[in-house]
């Protein structure tokens, strides 16, 4: 799970005018999604001819509405003790609270590389170190350390959270304006007041980006975690009904993960919209 | 009165390739700026104009000499010294009120004491309807307006102006011209602008200091009152048609061209 760090840099600058950007949004809004539809639709109209002319056996590819089924009998009779809602609940539960302890931590790290000698000596080998790591690889170690509970799960999430939060923040340390540090030092602002009023603002944007890719890195290892170790949650629920060869219930639970994840990327626009309307006319 | 002190002042870089070797970018500046004068500095691109500007304002130190406000050296950049940037340098992330509050919060001034002073402020930029746009709503001239505003916001007694009005259109230039003057000799700072029009210079400075390049040294300090008459009311169009105008104009002109033959030859 490597991350690129071009990939973290602040959304691309816009130097348009307001007007011009009202104007383009229609167009733009309307530029790729027909032909998204259209992909998605062909791509099921396949998957039903293919179950309904038996091109595939049903223990492979059951068809749309078998999964559909799959998931409403999930979602109201549960599988293996629990209801979907509650697998979800379970799943999302770990990654919130993975999410919350990867910011408290990252973005105080990220600022202490961003803004200082010693603690980027002190915190870039760390980050190096987990950075290109697969988060399974440690999982075992984790576990050995804190047991199987939740804890270690939420541990395993939050550090491949960390490094994305870490490093875009940091990056967006870099990324602020000279002048605006500068500016604020001759009205007099102290060390704190630059790092809290000034550089921390500045940061938001691409702090944001990052928690995006961190909850997708996140919602990767979760579902991997939980396929090793778990009672409860959409990784348990896949990997039990893989065991007696489920197939509907795998396919049902990998669409929810999927829909979940495409849930995150909206909010996760919808939330840069709100905090920083500002960074698309930097 | 206070007066803002460079005396004999060089400022050196390190050399573009070899960095063991350094570069001479101003060469024993000397410049006294009373809280009363508006000085106005021009000189070629590369001269160390904001290489001037960034020693007063105490972001570069000086290899040699000393800068210092009322004969104390100055540690760094200070309260009393605001800057006004070429591109504005406004928040994004603060509305045009809270960019004109923020000196103010910086000095723990109540929140509302802290608006009301300034939407005083943006009013006298005359911008009192824009308190609650968002910078990016602004065009470039309000954007300054606004950074000037900020800048008073500190009370400083010293304005430091980076060619503050550079970016902007020749009617939107002129007009504002006009407004930082009346903003200078109400508010009763000592001003720094560096600019590239000698027109600019001419028109707002009390003093107008030409800077050679390589390295940067003051070879002009010439008074002007061109701004004082624009401010008793004389038009524009009279004090540039007076021959103590054009006299003035032709020899700064000269004195930047002159300049530049030399390192022709
Ligand atoms: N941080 C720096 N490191 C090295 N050299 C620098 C640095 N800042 C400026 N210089 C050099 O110092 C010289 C003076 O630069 P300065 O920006 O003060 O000129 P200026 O008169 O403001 O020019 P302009 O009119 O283009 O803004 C230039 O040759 C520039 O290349
Ligand atoms: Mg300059």
């Amino acid at each position: 799970m490597t991350i690129n760090i071009g990939a973290i840099a602040p959304a691309t600058p816009s130097v348009a005018a307001p007007a011009a950007i009202e104007a383009q949004k229609p167009k733009r809004s309307l530029g790729t999604l027909p032909v998204s539809l259209a992909t998605i639709a062909v791509i099921i109209t396949a998957w039903s001819l293919a179950s309904a002319y038996g091109l595939v056996s049903p223990l492979f590819l059951p068809s749309p509405l078998v999964v559909l089924k799959a998931i409403y009998s999930v979602a109201v009779n549960g599988f293996v003790d629990s209801t979907l809602a509650e697998h979800t609940l379970a799943s999302l539960l770990r990654i919130f609270a993975a999410l919350a302890a990867a910011i408290v931590i990252g973005i105080p790290a990220g600022l202490a590389i961003g803004t200082s000698r010693i603690g980027k000596g002190i915190l870039d080998p760390i980050v190096e170190f987990l950075r290109p790591l697969p988060p399974l690889a440690y999982l075992p170690l984790i576990i050995i350390w804190i047991g199987i509970g939740e804890a270690s799960k939420i541990t395993v999430i939050s550090l491949a959270m960390l490094p994305p939060i870490i490093l875009s923040t940091a990056a967006g340390v870099k990324s602020a304006p000279a002048d605006f540090i500068n500016a604020a030092r001759s009205f007099g602002a102290t060390r704190l007041q630059i790092l809290l009023q000034v550089i921390l603002p500045s940061t938001i944007p691409s702090i944001l980006t990052g928690t995006r890719i961190a909850l997708g890195a996140g919602w990767s290892t979760l579902v991997a975690a939980e396929l090793v170790a778990a009672s409860r949650g959409l990784g348990f629920m896949i990997q039990s009904a893989a065991q007696f060869l489920v197939t509907d219930i795998v396919i049902a639970g990998i669409i929810v993960i999927a829909a979940i994840a495409f849930l995150f990327e909206i909010l996760a626009r919808l939330l840069e919209r709100w905090f920083v309307p500002w960074a698309a006319h930097r | 009165m206070s007066v803002l002190s460079l005396q004999s002042v060089s400022l050196a870089f390190p050399a573009d390739r070899d960095i063991s070797r350094t570069r001479l970018v101003l060469d024993g500046v000397t410049l006294h700026l009373a809280s009363d004068e508006f000085i106005a500095v021009i000189g070629r691109s590369g001269s160390g104009k904001t290489s001037l500007l960034n020693l007063a304002a105490g972001f570069l130190k000086p290899t040699s000499g000393r800068v210092s406000v009322d004969g104390v050296d100055i540690t760094g950049p200070a309260a009393d010294r605001a800057v006004v940037f070429q591109d504005d340098a406004l928040y994004p992330w603060l509305n045009a009120r809270d960019n004109v509050a923020f000196p103010l919060k910086l000095k723990g001034v109540a929140k509302g004491a802290r608006r009301l002073l300034a939407d005083e402020l943006l009013a006298k930029v005359g911008l009192e309807n824009a308190g609650s746009k968002n910078i990016w709503e602004l065009s470039g001239g309000m954007r300054q307006r606004v950074g000037i505003a900020r800048a008073l916001a500190s009370e400083p007694r010293f304005l430091l102006l980076d060619e503050p009005l550079g970016a902007l259109d020749a009617l939107t230039r002129t007009r504002l011209q006009q407004f930082l003057l009346r903003v200078w000799s109400d508010s009763k700072t000592g001003a720094l602008l560096i600019t590239h029009s000698i027109e600019e210079a001419m028109l707002l400075a009390t003093r107008v200091i030409v800077l050679a390049p390589n390295p940067g040294r003051i070879v002009a300090d010439i008074p002007a009152n061109f701004g004082r008459q624009l401010l008793s009311g004389k038009s524009l169009q009279d004090i540039k048609d007076s021959p103590e105008y054009r006299r003035l104009h032709d020899g700064l002109n000269g004195l930047i061209h002159a300049d530049s033959e030399e390192e022709a030859a």
